[in-house]
């Protein structure tokens, strides 16, 4: 088995609301509102990598499970924004977090990356114990903040966040997980030339199917009626997207946890930070299903369902 | 009811408004259409024409004009 037993994030201290951005895209403040429900985004600065901030949420995730570095048996770091492809983030963030022997991989996938990397914890986690993930991104270096960049330079921010999961304990047990891909249709969504370019509307079509369609499935696999979720922790891609798959699986929205006005979309990080906030605000076990979701470039999706620790 | 007039009447449902766009007007570029307005005139088409839009056609071209609909649709009977 495997459980969540912790969350941790950092975001850099720098806030570029729209105001501050919508002058630079030949927008307005309320357009950009509108369109993504994003008020501002965080910025990292020129000094910081995204192993480095990746690091910062890795040190707040084990604080907030009381466990140390030494005690990980795997470091899984999903990034889409890491500057540099090979070696990528993950051996610096094992090395800045003074393992020298651990096992660290990186998962070069944007915004579905970190809910791949804890399905893949959640399966090697019974081998080697305790498995930390990372999901790291700066992607202000891969947006052009100009009226030609405006549909990508709208929605994304800097951020990390991390999870550990745990073989033996934790706040939720992790019981399944369904991952898909589809590589027919990853031209709308990539990561070339140092920049993101995306086929916006193409993008929220196959998430307005896809992210529903998933959650669904695997809710389905354990007879749970969506409106039995105690929270839907999704990426935090466009608050309009999770607005419609909420109205899609028929669920309350308010148990859609949502931060990506203040964040904007981290892409990787942003179910990871979105996910210790959420768990910041009620720390108990969770009484109920638990739904993690993520879509993104590759085209990869998919869910991840949590279950309280004592339920079978 | 022809084609042409039939996508034109999911679309006004969608735009919530008595739209008439040229068959070959871009619904993007004239604002007729967002992002999210576009999910909704791919499920009213689907509806409408009793067709089931598979996934590998989600791509946002194959709907950007009155014509482009039609021939999608066409190709789909």
């Amino acid at each position: 088995m495997a459980f969540l037993r912790a969350f941790g994030s950092w975001l850099p201290p720098r806030r570029v609301t729209n105001a501050e951005l919508a002058p630079r895209l030949g927008a307005s403040p309320e357009w950009i509102f509108d369109a993504t429900g994003i008020e501002e985004r965080r910025y990292a600065g020129d000094e910081d990598s995204v192993a480095g901030i990746g690091v910062l949420a890795a040190r707040d995730c084990l604080e907030s499970a009381g466990a140390t570095a030494s005690e990980l048996g795997m470091i899984l770091v999903a990034s889409g924004s890491s500057s540099r492809f090979c070696p990528g983030p993950a051996s610096q963030v094992a090395a800045q977090l003074g393992l020298a022997s651990t096992p660290a991989l990186d998962i070069p996938v944007a915004s579905c990356g970190s809910l791949i990397a804890l399905a893949l914890a959640a399966q090697t986690a019974p081998a080697v114990g305790r498995v930390l993930v990372v999901g790291t991104e700066i992607m202000s270096r891969l947006v052009e903040p100009t009226p030609e960049g405006k549909d990508t330079a709208i929605l994304f921010g800097d951020g990390a966040g991390a999870c550990l999961v745990d073989a033996d304990k934790g706040f939720a047990r992790i019981a399944d997980w369904i991952l898909s891909t589809d590589g027919t249709a990853a031209e709308i969504l990539k990561v070339e030339d140092g920049r993101l370019k995306m086929d916006g509307r193409s993008v929220i079509l196959h998430a307005s199917r896809k992210l529903p369609r998933v959650i669904d499935e695997v809710l389905k696999r354990h007879n749970i009626d969506a409106a039995e979720v105690e929270a839907f922790l999704l990426h935090q891609a466009n608050l309009n997207l999770i607005a419609r798959v909420a109205a899609s699986l028929k669920a309350p929205q308010e148990r859609f946890f949502a931060n990506i006005a203040r964040y904007g979309n981290t892409s990787s990080a942003s179910l990871l930070i979105a996910a210790s906030e959420w768990h910041r605000t009620r720390p108990a076990p969770v009484s109920g299903p638990v739904v993690l979701a993520a879509f993104g470039a590759g085209l990869n999706w998919g869910a991840m369902l949590a279950l309280p620790s004592s339920a079978q | 009811m022809d084609p042409q007039a039939r996508i034109l009447k999911v679309l006004q449902s969608v735009a919530k408004k008595p739209v008439s766009p040229g068959a070959d007007e871009s619904l993007f570029a004239s604002g007729l259409l967002d992002s999210f307005a576009l999910t909704d005139f791919v499920g009213g088409l689907e509806q409408e024409f009793s067709v089931s839009i598979p996934d590998s056609d989600l791509s946002a071209r194959k709907f950007d004009s009155i014509n482009k609909v039609a021939a999608y649709i066409a190709s789909r009977s």
